[in-house]
Parts: structure tokens; C-alpha cells; sequence
């Protein structure tokens, strides 16, 4: 039985190597309910590859990853049905409308597709004006809030986000600012790639640098200023080999 | 009924886009008639040699077709990174591979329609007398190239040189499907029963039966390779 | 695991037999066996030809089983073993389909005739090919183990539908035509040389299985 107490998303002795390059060496990483960690790195860090062993995109090459209990690799059905990825394609078909996209990949999740709720998500993001209208007409921040409403439709208990406030504009950061605070108040876990060192960290109760192949440094936001952010930020990846 | 549902909305989403971009439909049309003169060209204004060809002929158009749709099946996931939204999508993924095969099969049906119909008007042929046999052995043929095709087509998706690798995997596969097919549409076209092929249309059935099982067990190996 | 040090011992063992069996083969081909009445000497290319086609479809058995292996346990040494049976069972496939040519043409006229045999034959290499040239493109070692194996699957149960309609092209309207590659009942040194080649083969198919294996193992060490 999958222990309440438990973290949500538990990372430990991870590696990953594609042929002869090892990208991740030793990462352990842990996530409570309620928790959101923001992972930060130099380019080619493996900062996505981690995140998409998280997503059941990738298989680890030794080590687990595992999320509510449910390994990702042995188990990717289960992991699946429990998460929300937010990345850099926004699971978009670009000849269907809005209310139609929401619907397929709803409908593809084995869940049930009502106009209302579909309805309901759009208004969320703002979207329901253009809801029987094609993607393709939309501009990369109506896509990039589509793609949200993807994610807050399928309701899922843990968010992989890889620098989710990209192409936003400041209402759309603001309205994801918010959710994701009430999506931790309600209980999810949050691991998030970001590059950016501004406001929207705040979202993060903890931060983790990625360097060298292994988590670097692990603390509670409110224990790093934002100087000492830097400052350990530019240590910790020029050790990078 | 949910893997059900799951097929459809995949089918359902396959086809209004396709019906609504008619990207591969129209090229498919204007394909076939491109063949059909490609055919006369190659083999001379001789009726009785066109005659006897006929049988081979329309099944090389439906092959070559065919090739070119199938080929196409997953190019409409590679923008935005819907393909990852595919595997992403919880549940056997098996029913995405009966989904975009329902899909392909339509289409691929579709387009074989268009071809009997200039067949007929090219080479003047009157195909209503055979229809019914034709009926039952094109839809045998296409669901065999059909089940092999989609499988392949998602191996292939995101290996190198895939438009090559597509066709040489799946042609050496398709060898019985043609055989039988060729054999069992001369002897529709002939107007013979279809007792005498019933061997050839067994031998259809047992080949769609054993491509849809590896297709439905192995899809999301292919899937999630 | 399967080829530790402790085995190189059986590999030399089988390398050694493999040639002995071929030495013993050869000259009973050459030497021992008479000469064939109505073909002539050239119809000793039959001692290389059977064996080369039986050996083709021991290797092929034996990349279906290591796909369906792979598929089930997912443990990289079935993949091993079916990359490795499969190249060589292509090779030995188009030594039977040489062998034959050699063979067709002073006997019968021509390099090449579509009878049912020589077509099944054809096309199984065709398919095999195709299948090598899918583990070619995929640099990934897992993702080609998986690719490989499904579609190894797939070629290994399309060779029946393959041998009955091909057979069925060729006869059902025509006469069968003329390539018998082993005449219907052979004589005592006849089967004796044949089954000598044919062991022969074997054990020279095993060999070189072994040290394709452990080659191909090799290349995959020192990864991380």
C-alpha cells in the first residue's frame, strides 16, 4: 500500500548516460505534497533529461525514479495518469479548435469530456472567447495557455513544468503564479526547471541546483538570498564538467 | 468500451484534420491518376498486354499508394510535440494503433475507390459486375497492408532515413498480401466465383489475423521505444 | 553471465570441431562421394548448398526466439543473440541463394527462375536484410533491441504465409518447375556427405555465433 507520507516524487542514485556521455551521475531528489522544488542548472545540465525520467519519457539507466509510490519506469501507466507535464511543446494540433484539442486529449486520458468542464478550463486561462476557433489562428501565448488548460483539465496530483512562465505575458504569469499556489494548497507537488532567478522562484519552497551530474545544492528558498543565489549558482555550475 | 472511445477520439481527431487540411487526400487523387498514365506509358498502347497486367497493376497502384499514406500516419504528431502527448496519454496504448489504423484504413479505402474508378474509365472496364468480389478482397488486402503499415510506421517515426526505411521494412512483409491479392482480383475480374480463391482469401484472413494480434500486443513497445 | 572467460574454453573447443568437421566435409564432398550421373561434378555444390539453407533457418528460429525473449525479459543478451543469429543467417541465406545460381546455370540454363523455392528463399533474405538494416539505423542500444525484436517477431511468423503463397503462385497453375537442390532419394554416401556438411555447417554457424556475440557484447562494455 502506497504510504501517506510519503514524498510525492522521490528521486534516488539516479543515472543516466546516452552511449558514452553520462548526463546524470548520483541525483537524489525528494518532493512532499504541497511542495514545489525549483530545479536549476547550466545548459546541458540534465536538467529536462531528469524531468522527463520523471515523466516516464526516459528510462534511467540505473537508479529510481518514482512518483506517488508508482515507479517510473515499471509502472509509466500508472505514473501517467498522475501527472501534468508542462514543456516545451504544447501538445497542440494545430487544425483542430481549442474546445476540440481539449477534448481529444481528454477523451485519450480515458476520462470524461463535457462541454462544461471543457468550457470551464478555457475560461480559466481565458481562452473561452476562442474556443471554436482553430489553433492555428492563435498567437504563442493563447497556445502556451491552452496548453495550461491541457494540464489543469486532467487535474493531476504532481506538476513537471520546464520553465512554464516562457511565453506568457504578465497576466498569463500571474494567473500561473496563482495556480500553482492553490495546486500546492491542494495538496500536488510541483518539480519545476526554470533559468530565471526573478519573481517567479517565489512559487519554489526549495531549490536544487543540478551540477557535475548531481543535485549540488538543496535548500529551502527562504534560507537563500537572492545574491547568494548567484553567488552559489555560478559555484556550483562551473563545476560542471 | 473505454479502450473503444480511446480508438475513436484518436480516429475521429485523425480524420477531421486530415478532412479539414486535405493535405493527403487530394495528393492521393491526383497520385493515382499520375499512375494510371505512369501504367499506360510504361506498358504501350497494346489492350491485350494491359488486360492481363490489370490485376498486378491495380495492386502496385494500391501499393504505391499505400506506401506514401502509411508512411504519413504519425507526421501529423510531429509538431508541438504531440507525439510525447501520445505516449503520455495513460491507458493501453494499443488503442491508439487500432485508432490510427481505423484511420489509415478509411483513408487508404478512399483513395483505392478513386483508383478503381479511373481504372474503369481508362482502361475501359466495366467493374460493377465484380463488385462484391472486389469489395471483399480489396478490404482484406488493404487491412493486411494496413495493420503491418501502421505498426512499421511508428517504428520508423523517429529512426534516420525513415522515408526509405519505411518501405523497404514493410515491402518484404508485404509479399504474401500482394500475391494473394493479385491472385484473387484476376479471378474476380475473370468473373470466376470466389470458390476458386478461397485458398488465397484464407490465406488473407490467417495474415490479418496474426499482423492485428503482433500489432495490438507489441504497439506500445513501438511506441515507447 | 552467458560468455565469461570460463566459456572462451568451449568457443576455441567449437572453433576447432567447426573446422574439422569442414576438412572432413570438403573431402568427402570432393574426394569420397561419386560422381553424380546426370549433373555431373557440379552437383556437388549440393553439399554447400543444403547445409547453407539449413543452417539459414536455425539461425532465423533462433532470432525469433531471442526477439520473443527480449520482449519478455527485456535483458539486453537476448538482443545479443538475436542481432548476431540474424546477420549470419542473412549471410548463409545468400550463400544459398549463390550456391544455387552456380548451381542452376550449367544444369539448367539460367542464374535465376522464379520457382517457389528459390522465391521463398529470395524473399526471406530480402526480409532479413530489411531487419539489418533497421538495427543499422538506431544508434540507441535499447531502442533498437525493442524495434529490432518486434520486427524480428514479424518477419519469423510472416515466413509460413510467405512459403504457402509463393508455392501456391508458382503451382497452382503451371507445372512445378525444375530446381530440386536434393534429389528425391539419396543413396547411403550421398546422405553420408550431406549430413557431415551439414554438421559441419553447425558447428561452424555456433562458432561464429559465440565470437559475433561476445563481439558485440564487448562494444557495450565500458559504457557507463
Amino acid at each position: 500500500m502506497k504510504d501517506a507520507t510519503e514524498p510525492l516524487v522521490h528521486v534516488a542514485g539516479l543515472r543516466k548516460a546516452f552511449g558514452a556521455t553520462l548526463v546524470l551521475d548520483d541525483v537524489s531528489l525528494s518532493v512532499r505534497a504541497g511542495e514545489a522544488v525549483a530545479l536549476l542548472g547550466a545548459n546541458g545540465a540534465g536538467k529536462t533529461t531528469l524531468l522527463r525520467i520523471l515523466a516516464t519519457l526516459a528510462r534511467p539507466t540505473r537508479g529510481t525514479a518514482s512518483i506517488a509510490g508508482f515507479d517510473c519506469g515499471r509502472e509509466p501507466e500508472c505514473v501517467r495518469e498522475r501527472i501534468g507535464l508542462v514543456a516545451h511543446g504544447t501538445l497542440i494540433y494545430e487544425d483542430l479548435t481549442a474546445e476540440e484539442n481539449l477534448r481529444f486529449w481528454r477523451v485519450l486520458a480515458g476520462g470524461q469530456a463535457l462541454a462544461a468542464h471543457l468550457r470551464e478550463a478555457l475560461a480559466a486561462v481565458e481562452l473561452e472567447p476562442y474556443a471554436g476557433e482553430r489553433v492555428r489562428s492563435f498567437s504563442a501565448g493563447m497556445k502556451r495557455r491552452l496548453s495550461l488548460a491541457r494540464v489543469v483539465l486532467a487535474r493531476p496530483q504532481v506538476l513537471l513544468l520546464d520553465e512554464p512562465f516562457a511565453g506568457l505575458d504578465q497576466r498569463g504569469k500571474k494567473w500561473l503564479e496563482e495556480y500553482l499556489h492553490a495546486f500546492k494548497a491542494g495538496g500536488g507537488a510541483i518539480v519545476m526547471v526554470t533559468h530565471s532567478f526573478g519573481r517567479q522562484l517565489s512559487v519554489a519552497d526549495r531549490i536544487a541546483i543540478l551540477g557535475g551530474g548531481r543535485i549540488a545544492l538543496d535548500r529551502p528558498r527562504s534560507l537563500v538570498t537572492p545574491e547568494e543565489l548567484a553567488r552559489l549558482y555560478a559555484l556550483h555550475t562551473e563545476e560542471a564538467p | 468500451m473505454r479502450f473503444a472511445r480511446r480508438a475513436w477520439i484518436l480516429a475521429w481527431k485523425d480524420l477531421t484534420i486530415e478532412w479539414r487540411a486535405k493535405e493527403t487526400l487530394n495528393s492521393l487523387f491526383f497520385f493515382a491518376l499520375l499512375l494510371i498514365f505512369l501504367f499506360q506509358f510504361a506498358l504501350g498502347p497494346d489492350r491485350e498486354r494491359l488486360s492481363a497486367a490489370l490485376p498486378g497493376l491495380l495492386w502496385l497502384g494500391f501499393i504505391l499508394s499505400g506506401l506514401l499514406s502509411l508512411g504519413r500516419t504519425f507526421a501529423g504528431e510531429r509538431d508541438n510535440d504531440c507525439w510525447d502527448g501520445l505516449r503520455l496519454a495513460p491507458g493501453e496504448k494499443s488503442a491508439i494503433y487500432v485508432g490510427k489504423l481505423a484511420g489509415n484504413l478509411l483513408l487508404m479505402l478512399a483513395v483505392e475507390a478513386i483508383f478503381l474508378l479511373l481504372f474503369g474509365v481508362f482502361f475501359d472496364l466495366d467493374l460493377v459486375a465484380a463488385l462484391p468480389g472486389l469489395a471483399l478482397v480489396v478490404g482484406l488486402g488493404t487491412l493486411g497492408l494496413a495493420a503491418v503499415g501502421t505498426l512499421f510506421a511508428a517504428m520508423t517515426a523517429h529512426v534516420r532515413a525513415r522515408e526509405l526505411l519505411f518501405p523497404v521494412l514493410l515491402l518484404p512483409v508485404e509479399v504474401p498480401v500482394l500475391l494473394g491479392t493479385v491472385k484473387a482480383t484476376e479471378a474476380v475480374l475473370l468473373g470466376e466465383p470466389l470458390g476458386t480463391v478461397a485458398h488465397w482469401l484464407k490465406l488473407l484472413a490467417v495474415a490479418n489475423v496474426i499482423y492485428l494480434t503482433i500489432g495490438v500486443l507489441t504497439f506500445d513497445v513501438v511506441l515507447d521505444g | 553471465m552467458w560468455f565469461s572467460t570460463g566459456r572462451r574454453g568451449l568457443t576455441g573447443v567449437l572453433g576447432w570441431l567447426a573446422a574439422l568437421g569442414l576438412l572432413a566435409g570438403l573431402g568427402l564432398a570432393l574426394g569420397v562421394a561419386p560422381r553424380e550421373v546426370s549433373q555431373g561434378n557440379v552437383q556437388r555444390i549440393m553439399y554447400l548448398h543444403v547445409p547453407s539453407i539449413l543452417t539459414a533457418y536455425l539461425a532465423f528460429a533462433i532470432v525469433l526466439v531471442a526477439s520473443l525473449g527480449y520482449l519478455v525479459s527485456r535483458r539486453q543478451a537476448w538482443d545479443h543473440w538475436a542481432g548476431s543469429a540474424a546477420e549470419l543467417g542473412t549471410v548463409f541465406t545468400g550463400l544459398t541463394l549463390a550456391s544455387g545460381s552456380l548451381w542452376g546455370k550449367p544444369t539448367w540454363g539460367t542464374w535465376w527462375t522464379w520457382d517457389a523455392r528459390l522465391t521463398s528463399t529470395a524473399v526471406m533474405f530480402v526480409t532479413y536484410v530489411a531487419y539489418l538494416m533497421l538495427r543499422g539505423m538506431i544508434d540507441e542500444a535499447e531502442r533498437r533491441a525493442q524495434f529490432a525484436a518486434v520486427l524480428g517477431i514479424v518477419a519469423a511468423l510472416n515466413l509460413p504465409l510467405v512459403h504457402f503463397s509463393v508455392l501456391w503462385w508458382r503451382t497452382l497453375h503451371q507445372p512445378p518447375t525444375l530446381l530440386r537442390p536434393v534429389p528425391a532419394a539419396l543413396a547411403g554416401i550421398f546422405r553420408l556427405t550431406l549430413g557431415v556438411n551439414w554438421a559441419a555447417f553447425t558447428l561452424l554457424f555456433a562458432y561464429l555465433l559465440a565470437k559475433r556475440i561476445r563481439v558485440g557484447r564487448l562494444s557495450e562494455e565500458g559504457l557507463p
